[in-house]
C-alpha cells in the first residue's frame, strides 16, 4: 500500500506547529498503525530528519498511552480499539490520512504528536482512590459484591485514561474520563466511605483544569476504546447531586 | 449559602439548571400548544378569544407567565456561560473533524439552534405578546357581554402574510431538532440514566420533538391557506 500522511509537525510546546506531507510506500496491510509511523520514521531517520514523535507504550490496546486522531476520530475509524490495534487493512492504497493530537487547552501538545495528559492525573489524584491502612493483604472475598454490582464497576474501571473522550467531545470534556473512576468506586463498597468527598473533588479538579462542559452528545461512548457507558456520567451526576445536597463540606 | 452557589455554578451545576429549565419548558410548550389549537376551530376564533382572555386577566397564569420568561432568561443565560467555556476548553481545532461519525448535528448544534430559537421569540413576543399587553388598534370583539381582544383577527392576519407564517413554520423546525436532543438530555444531565426507562424517554423525546412542533406549525399553515 502508498500512503499519503498529513502529520501535525510541532517543534515544542511553544512552537505554533502545523501540517507536514509525507509519503510511505510498501505498507503492509498486516502492520499496525504505530508500525506504519515507525516505517516512517526508519526512513526520516536515514534522511537525517527528524522523525515523528507520538506516544506509544504496550502496542495491545491496555495502557492508553497512544493518542492519534486519525482523519478526525481519536484512535481512527474502528470501534473499541486503541491505536495501536489499528490495522492497515482499514485503510486502502492511495489513502489519504490527517494525524492530529488530542487538541484540548488540558492538554497542551508536548511535541508533534505527543501531548501532556497529567491533568487526567491530578483528578485522579484529587479523588479517585480509597483510603486503606496498609499492612496484612485483607482475605479475598471477604467482602460480599453482587456480581451484578461487581460486573457494573468493572465496567468504568476498564478505563485506561487515553482521553480519547476528550479528545473527541466537541467541548473538550473530561467528564467520561473523570465519572468512570466516581461510578467505579461509588459503586464497591470500599469506595463508599469517601464518595461524597470524592465527586466533590474530582470534578472541582477537571474543572480547575480547563476541561469543558458535558453536552451529552455521546461522541466519548463512541470513541472510548473501551467502550465505557454515559450511564457512569448520570450516575457521577446523581453523586454530585447527592453529595453537594447532603455532605458536611460547606 | 456558599455550598449552594459553587454547586450551582460548577460546570455540572449549570448542566442540572439547564436541565430543570429545559424540562419546566418542555411543559409549558404542551400547555401552550393546547391553547394554540383553539386557533383551528371553525368559530370564528371565539374559542380562542375566550382562551386568550382568560389567560391575559388570571393573576395564577400571570404569575407562573412571569416565571417562565425568566426560566427561558436563565435558560439561554446559562447556556451562554457553557458555550464560552466550552469553547476555550479547545482553542486550536482539528483539522479533519468525524464527529459525524460519533454524534448526532443536533446534539452538537443546541447553541446555534437556541440562538435560532431566542431570536424567534423575540419576534414572537413583539408581535403577539407586546403587542396585547402595550400596543394599541388591536380589534375587539364582545362575548358574552364581555369587550375583550380579538386575538383571533390579529393571529390570522400575521398568519396571511407568507413570510410571518413561514418564518413561524422554519422556527417549529429549529425546535424540533433542539428538542430533538433536549427531551432526553435534560435526564441525562440530572442523572437518570438506567437500562429499564433511558429506552422509553429516548422515544418519548424523539416523539414529542415532532408531535409538538408539528403541532404549532400546522397553525400558520391552516391559516394561512384559510386567509
Amino acid at each position: 500500500m502508498n500512503l499519503k500522511l498529513n502529520i501535525w509537525r510541532q517543534k515544542d510546546s511553544n512552537d505554533k506547529g502545523g501540517f507536514k506531507t509525507y509519503q510511505v510506500s510498501d505498507v503492509s496491510p498486516d502492520m499496525s498503525f504505530l508500525e506504519m509511523i515507525d516505517v516512517l520514521n526508519e526512513d526520516l531517520v536515514k534522511k537525517g530528519e527528524e522523525p515523528v514523535h507520538f506516544d506509544h507504550d504496550c502496542r495491545e490496546g491496555i495502557c492508553g498511552t497512544c493518542s492519534m486522531v486519525i482523519n478526525g476520530r481519536p484512535h481512527g475509524p474502528k470501534q473499541g480499539i486503541t491505536t495501536c490495534q489499528l490495522h492497515m487493512r482499514s485503510f486502502s492504497d492511495g489513502d489519504e490520512i490527517t494525524i492530529e493530537p488530542w487538541r484540548a487547552r488540558a492538554f497542551p501538545v508536548i511535541k508533534d504528536l505527543i501531548v501532556d495528559r497529567s491533568a487526567f492525573d491530578r483528578i485522579i489524584q484529587a479523588g479517585g482512590f480509597v483510603s486503606v491502612n496498609t499492612g496484612g493483604a485483607p482475605d479475598a472475598n471477604s467482602i460480599p459484591i453482587a456480581k451484578e454490582v461487581a460486573n457494573e464497576a468493572m465496567d468504568a474501571a476498564q478505563c485506561i485514561g487515553c482521553g480519547a473522550c476528550v479528545a473527541a467531545c466537541k467541548n473538550a470534556s473530561a467528564m467520561l474520563f473523570t465519572s468512570a473512576k466516581i461510578s467505579q468506586l461509588a459503586l464497591l463498597p470500599q469506595g463508599k466511605l469517601e464518595r461524597q468527598r470524592r465527586v466533590e473533588k474530582m470534578i472541582w479538579q477537571m474543572e480547575a483544569e480547563g476541561f469543558g462542559a458535558c453536552t451529552n452528545t455521546g461522541a466519548c461512548e463512541a470513541e472510548c476504546p473501551k467502550e465505557i457507558s454515559l450511564v457512569h456520567i448520570a450516575r457521577a451526576h446523581r453523586e454530585y447531586i447527592a453529595a453537594k445536597a447532603c455532605s458536611k463540606n460547606v | 449559602m456558599n455550598w449552594f452557589i459553587s454547586a450551582l455554578t460548577s460546570g455540572v451545576g449549570r448542566k442540572v439548571i439547564m436541565a430543570l429549565t429545559g424540562l419546566f419548558l418542555i411543559l409549558f410548550l404542551i400547555v401552550h400548544l393546547l391553547g394554540n389549537l383553539q386557533l383551528l376551530k371553525d368559530d370564528g376564533g371565539q374559542a380562542f378569544n375566550v382562551y386568550s382572555h382568560f389567560m391575559a386577566h388570571n393573576g395564577l397564569i400571570q404569575l407562573i407567565s412571569k416565571l417562565n420568561f425568566f426560566f427561558i432568561l436563565l435558560h439561554a443565560f446559562v447556556s451562554y456561560t457553557l458555550y464560552v467555556r466550552n469553547k476555550k476548553a479547545r482553542p486550536v481545532g482539528y483539522k479533519v473533524n468525524g464527529a459525524a461519525a460519533n454524534s448526532s448535528w443536533s446534539s452538537r448544534s443546541m447553541t446555534l439552534l437556541g440562538t435560532l430559537i431566542f431570536i424567534f421569540l423575540l419576534v414572537h413576543l413583539q408581535g403577539f405578546w407586546y403587542a396585547f399587553k402595550f400596543g394599541s388598534g388591536i380589534p375587539t370583539v364582545t362575548i358574552d357581554g364581555v369587550e375583550m381582544h380579538d386575538a383571533y383577527k390579529w393571529v390570522a392576519e400575521a398568519y396571511a402574510n407568507p413570510l410571518i407564517s413561514g418564518f413561524y413554520v422554519f422556527s417549529m423546525i429549529v425546535l424540533a431538532f433542539h428538542l430533538w436532543h433536549g427531551f432526553s438530555s435534560a435526564f441525562q444531565s440530572l442523572g437518570l440514566n438506567h437500562v429499564k426507562y433511558t429506552g422509553f424517554i429516548k422515544a418519548l423525546g424523539y416523539a414529542y420533538a415532532i408531535i409538538v412542533p408539528g403541532l404549532f406549525a400546522i397553525i400558520p399553515i391552516v391559516l394561512y391557506l384559510k386567509r
